[in-house]
């Protein structure tokens, strides 16, 4: 505990210098690239533990992202300006930020218990079709509160704080925000894939009724993973709110969940790494391949690739490009020639 | 509240449920056969209208830039249109189900799962780059027109699309109780290994089922693109989930299943639509969600236990 603590604190420390380095030395364009991928890490790590640890293939994180997304949105909004109308944006305070923070996680991890807990007896596609139902539910339900905006979601979304010695920077402070949680998310998930608790989800993805066997209570771990997973999506989605100032129901449909799905499934579902590299492959893709759409004319081409990428990857190495490996000291050493001397048992 | 609006949004509800019944039929067979989704049937659906848009485009039967009124389409040629859309789409399904699924057909569940997912990507997107994404109006294949029964009024489209539906779902229903490859597609949908057994050619057979759902999803893409009267590279993303949903109402597995459940969920989305648009769009997810939780078999299937 006290280990993790240290590591966690030497990782802020990391996002903070990070964050000026960004600011200060690199372009504006690859700043964005830089901060939607972290946005994209904590939605794939976070869905990896449903889909991967747990095997409950669903199809709804954007659902998740959304409910993150405008509970934060909007309560940091009424925290920073009082009223929902146009204006020029300010930062949050930090106090309020955190605040937001948790309470679009928390009510994110609230709707993943609901959907959750119903769902537990469907397998499969099944699951898939009713994951995705539910965030298609949310997204009508959101375009019908007019409270919130109704279509056009919310605007005016303030910056994310400033932090001490970030006054003089123009570059706000997003990059250090994102990677904050990209760092917490990836930390936690290392020690749950380790714990007994992430053991158990492996068990259930395994064999359900041997893990039911072995005294692992398996609806009440498919309902923690959705929590998990919801919870971090909601963090996501309160981030990209304030990055973005802006959201609508629009911005989370079903082809948002399905490209985290394409993330995890290209890096090897089940392997944290995985889920990191496939989330910088989907994030970056499109934003190389746009010049191109352009200059030929063909919109949708960066989805066709996608859509090309995930059928190869399906017919030629099915297991993604990690399969459950992990990155770690000892695969580098297997790579490196000559250097594995453990053999694999 | 005025009767007369909801009798006629139900009226609508049976035209816009016949449509949805005449996808669902795909993906309630090959449910049935492979036990897959197979998320690219909507856009085969797609694919329908757009193979017949093209040659009517091509033969002129659509209104130039210069603002001229479209010309309607002469009825033999409107046939030949639907027919060669049908073989078309036939021919797409066929395609997909061999390239795709067949060399992942014993890789477990998952796998074909996502590579359907690619498919649909793949043809939606594709689409967009080859027809631009921009809505394209249908050509004209009836004239409008609308009868007039006590107020509610009864669109010639309308009546077209649910004698269509019902006639095309009745020749299905006697093609696949009272023929050979009709008994063959119930025996592989029963038990693959002794289907093979009992020497009949699977791979034929399944190859079969993709080709007929694909034509008949065909019909349904034209007949909604007749009435909309545009069709864009994604109208496949919504009628896909709603079709699906309509198959897993009636009973998975169940081609009257399909039909009543297509029926079904086009009347309540219209009797909702009444009251609210936005709602009504929610219905569906909301009747999936019901039909899983409470009877998973649908109203029509039978279900299985699971053994150890």
């Amino acid at each position: 505990m006290a280990r993790n603590l240290l590591v966690m604190l030497g990782l802020l420390a990391g996002c903070y210098g990070f964050n000026f380095v960004m600011a200060e030395f690199i372009e504006v364009v690859y700043v964005d690239y830089i901060n939607l991928c972290g946005l994209a890490i904590i939605l794939a790590v976070g869905l990896n533990v449903i889909n991967g640890l747990a095997g409950q293939f669903s199809l709804g994180h954007a659902g998740f992202m959304s409910v993150g997304a405008f509970a934060g949105a909007y309560a940091s909004i009424m925290l920073t300006y009082g009223v929902i109308e146009s204006g020029p944006l300010s930062f949050v305070s930090m106090g309020s930020f955190l605040l937001c923070l948790a309470l679009s996680g928390l009510s994110a991890a609230a709707v993943g218990a609901l959907v959750g807990a119903p769902t537990l007896r469907l397998k499969g596609d099944y699951l898939a079709i009713a994951t995705l139902g539910f965030a298609e539910i949310t997204r009508i339900v959101l375009t019908a509160q007019d409270a919130i905006g109704g279509p056009t979601g919310l605007k005016r979304i303030p910056k994310m704080p400033l932090l001490p010695g970030s006054e003089k920077w123009d570059g706000g402070t997003s990059t250090f925000w994102i990677y904050a949680f990209v760092c917490l998310v990836i930390l936690l998930s290392v020690n749950l894939q380790r714990s007994t608790f992430g053991r158990a989800l492996i068990c259930v993805r395994e064999n359900e009724l041997a893990a039911e066997t072995m005294g692992v209570r398996a609806s009440r771990m498919k309902i923690m993973a959705f929590v998990y997973g919801a919870f971090f999506a909601g963090i996501a989605g309160c981030l990209y709110a304030h990055y973005q100032h802006s959201v609508r129901p629009d911005d989370f449909t079903t082809v948002r969940s399905i490209e985290v799905v394409v993330m995890l499934v290209l890096g090897g579902l089940g392997s944290l790494t995985g889920a990191v590299v496939g989330a910088v492959i989907v994030t970056l893709l499109p934003q190389f391949l746009r010049p191109l759409e352009e200059s030929l004319g063909l919109s949708g081409l960066s989805m066709v690739v996608y859509a090309a990428l995930l059928l190869l990857m399906m017919l030629f190495r099915p297991q993604g490009i990690f399969g459950q490996r992990e990155l770690s000291l000892k695969l580098l050493r297997r790579l490196v020639p000559g250097g594995g001397k453990e053999s694999r048992p | 509240m005025d009767f007369t609006q909801l009798l006629q949004n139900m009226t609508n509800g049976v035209a816009k449920g016949s449509c949805y019944a005449l996808v669902a039929v795909g993906y309630t067979m090959v449910y049935g056969v492979l036990q897959l989704i197979n998320f690219a049937h909507s856009d085969v659906y797609m694919l329908g209208a757009y193979f017949a848009y093209w040659p009517a485009k091509w033969m002129g039967y659509l209104p130039d830039e210069k603002g001229g009124r479209a010309q309607d389409v002469p009825l033999a040629l409107v046939g030949l249109f639907v027919v060669g859309s049908m073989a078309a789409c036939a021919a797409v399904g066929a395609l997909i189900e061999r390239a795709a699924y067949r060399p992942l057909r014993h890789s477990g569940r998952l796998a074909p799962l996502i590579t359907a997912i690619g498919v649909s990507l793949l043809l939606e997107y594709g689409g967009q780059m080859v027809f631009g994404t921009e809505p394209r109006l249908f050509p004209t294949f009836v004239e409008a027109q609308s009868y007039d029964v006590a107020g509610v009024k009864f669109a010639n489209t309308s009546i077209i699309i649910v004698v269509t539906a019902a006639v095309l779902m009745g020749a299905l229903t006697l093609f696949v109780n009272h023929t050979r490859q009709g008994r063959a597609l119930r025996a592989v949908s029963h038990s693959f290994n002794n289907a093979r057994l009992m020497g009949i050619n699977v791979n034929a057979t399944i190859t079969m089922t993709f080709m007929l759902g694909s034509s008949l999803a065909a019909v349904g893409g034209i007949l909604v693109a007749m009435d909309q009267p545009t069709i864009t590279p994604l109208m496949g993303l919504r009628m896909g989930l709603k079709a699906f949903v309509a198959a897993v109402l009636g009973g998975i597995g169940s081609i009257p299943g399909a039909a009543l459940g297509g029926l079904l969920l086009g009347v309540s989305e219209s009797v909702v639509a009444y009251w609210s648009t936005t709602y009504s769009e929610a219905v569906a997810f909301l009747i999936l969600i019901g039909v899983l939780l409470v009877r998973p078999a649908g109203i029509l299937g039978s279900s299985a236990r699971e053994k150890v």
